[in-house]
């Protein structure tokens, strides 16, 4: 095995053991934190029987993290609905860029949390409130960055454009969008990350189903080992989440094809 | 000079406006015919205005007076009549160069079936010895491919008037020195009226039958028009110590450093 491969397998686990040391150091002090042993013997327990259905408020992990993921899935393709045509003519038009930037440094440093009221009393929905929620947040890096995407287009491939005369639609489609696929892509990974985080939050605060109801569930149970599972688990299904996305874009991002 | 002219620009004046009123004249009163199947040179210092000229003949920018007839026909916008060749050879990099050659034919010759399509792309692919790399992308070959592609995409639409701004400035000079043999033996196949800007002098007189010298800007204008009487096929290792060579060199060399000398800013 090469010395690479060893460091970076030997490395984390050698930092596991500190951070397991810590951990148990601070589960003594505090008198109810559970120590890792306790979270782990838990987390065999809930990932055993992770489809379990025992209605409303009980139900196993993995119906959990769908639900949330069926409602971050929601607002942010709704995200991307929006926010790519937005972003678009932001880029190919001063006017627009002109119209829309107060707004967009405006909205853009919003928390969620203070979306959510409003939502909740527009669509008295648990559902309908949270995948808003997750737009409303999501929204700005695909437009902010679809935007960049279209205003990095080089003048040499508008002129190459315009001495093809390239109608408005041809230029979007076969020089425009072309360029601004990875950026969109670059977009749509923080969107989701984003969404990702919203979720957890939104969720703790209008209850019902999903990861972040789960969690503050198991809060007022005083079952604390499974908060830290939560944690872990949010983690992992981020990590991943994040891992996919950039697997597409590269997929898309033509600066990483035909590379040899 | 024979007939009537192919191009014809006619006092034409190029003036920036630089804001405040204030404004920066690029091209003052520039005058100029080419003739059909001629290979003209533009040369100047850097700053002379010689890639504006080749923008306003392309419709790329706007003529301020005067007027660019290609055929008789005033030019007001780009087209595909007059292609150009860029510096940096704008192949877009997310497309072979198979498909950059037949993305512009496609948009230009509509009339084509798959097949004539195919034919078409692959005889221009052929004419720059590029079809070993036609399914490569720009990213994977070399610069001086990249403008062999350059120039089969121009060439590819089959249009009235080649522009190259520049063409080879960015290349090494052995690169420099196949391509434009490449060009020569393409123009004498093809016969395209052809018009080159350029800030190398040797270069100018192998390639043109007249070289355009400008004066220094700003109101840079044609300083003085250098035929170069060389018959074609010509060969870069004869010319060396050719009279008709030597003396046209010299005669840039005058114009470029001794009457309009400009001092690096």
């Amino acid at each position: 095995m090469p010395y690479k491969t060893i460091n970076a397998i030997a490395l984390p686990i050698l930092l596991f053991g500190v951070i397991i040391a810590i951990w148990s150091a601070i589960a003594d002090q505090i008198p109810g934190f559970p120590p890792p042993l306790e979270v782990w013997n838990e987390l065999i327990v809930v990932l055993s029987d992770p489809f379990y259905d025992n209605g409303a408020g009980d139900q196993g992990i993995a119906l959990q993290l769908l639900s949330s993921l069926k409602r971050v899935f929601g607002g942010f393709a709704l995200a991307i609905a929006v926010g790519v045509p937005v972003g678009l003519l932001i880029g190919m038009s001063k006017v627009a860029q002109t119209a829309f930037n107060p707004y967009i440094q405006i909205l853009k440093p919003v928390s969620p949390l203070a979306w959510l009221p409003l939502a909740l009393f527009v669509f008295k929905d648990v559902d309908m409130t949270a995948i808003f929620v997750i737009f409303i947040t999501s929204i700005w890096p695909i437009i902010i960055n679809t935007a960049l995407g279209v205003r990095s287009v080089s003048d040499d491939f508008l002129n190459v454009a315009k001495v093809l005369q390239l109608t408005a639609f041809e230029r979007v489609f076969q020089i425009i969008l072309p360029v601004a696929v990875p950026f969109i892509f670059t977009g749509m990974r923080l969107s989701l990350g984003i969404a990702w985080l919203v979720i957890v939050a939104a969720e703790m605060l209008t209850g019902g189903l999903g990861i972040g109801f789960w969690i503050w569930d198991e809060y007022n149970n005083l079952n604390y080992s499974h908060i830290i599972i939560g944690i872990i688990l949010i983690g992992v299904v981020g990590y991943i989440l994040d891992t996919i996305m950039g697997l597409i874009a590269d997929y898309f991002d033509y600066r990483k094809r035909g590379r040899v | 000079m024979s007939a009537k002219p192919f191009l014809k620009i006619d006092h034409v004046d190029k003036i920036f406006p630089l804001g405040k009123g204030k404004e920066y004249v690029a091209l003052r009163d520039v005058k100029l015919e080419i003739r059909e199947n001629e290979i003209v040179s533009i040369i100047g210092h850097s700053g002379c205005g010689k890639s504006t000229i080749l923008n306003l003949i392309a419709g790329l920018d706007t003529i301020s007076n005067g007027t660019i007839l290609l055929e008789d026909k005033h030019i007001t916008a780009p087209g595909p009549e007059r292609a150009v060749v860029f510096q940096n050879h704008s192949l877009l990099p997310w497309l072979t160069v198979y498909q950059n050659i037949e993305m512009a034919v496609k948009k230009v010759m509509k009339e084509l079936d798959a097949k004539e399509l195919r034919d078409h792309v692959t005889k221009y692919i052929e004419m720059v010895n590029l079809d070993h790399a036609k399914d490569k992308y720009p990213g994977e070959i070399s610069g001086g491919m990249k403008q062999r592609v350059g120039i089969a995409r121009a060439l590819s639409i089959e249009p009235k008037v080649l522009l190259m701004d520049e063409p080879f400035g960015a290349l090494d000079s052995l690169t420099r020195a196949n391509l434009q043999d490449h060009l020569m033996r393409i123009q004498m196949q093809t016969g395209n009226t052809v018009i080159i800007i350029t800030h190398d002098v040797d270069e100018a007189v192998l390639l043109s039958d007249r070289v355009i010298m400008m004066t220094n800007g700003p109101e840079a204008t044609i300083g003085e028009i250098l035929e170069v009487n060389l018959p074609r096929p010509r060969k870069r290792l004869e010319l060396q110590h050719n009279p008709e060579y030597l003396r046209c060199r010299e005669a840039i060399i005058e114009f470029l450093y001794s009457k309009f000398a400009k001092d690096d800013e």
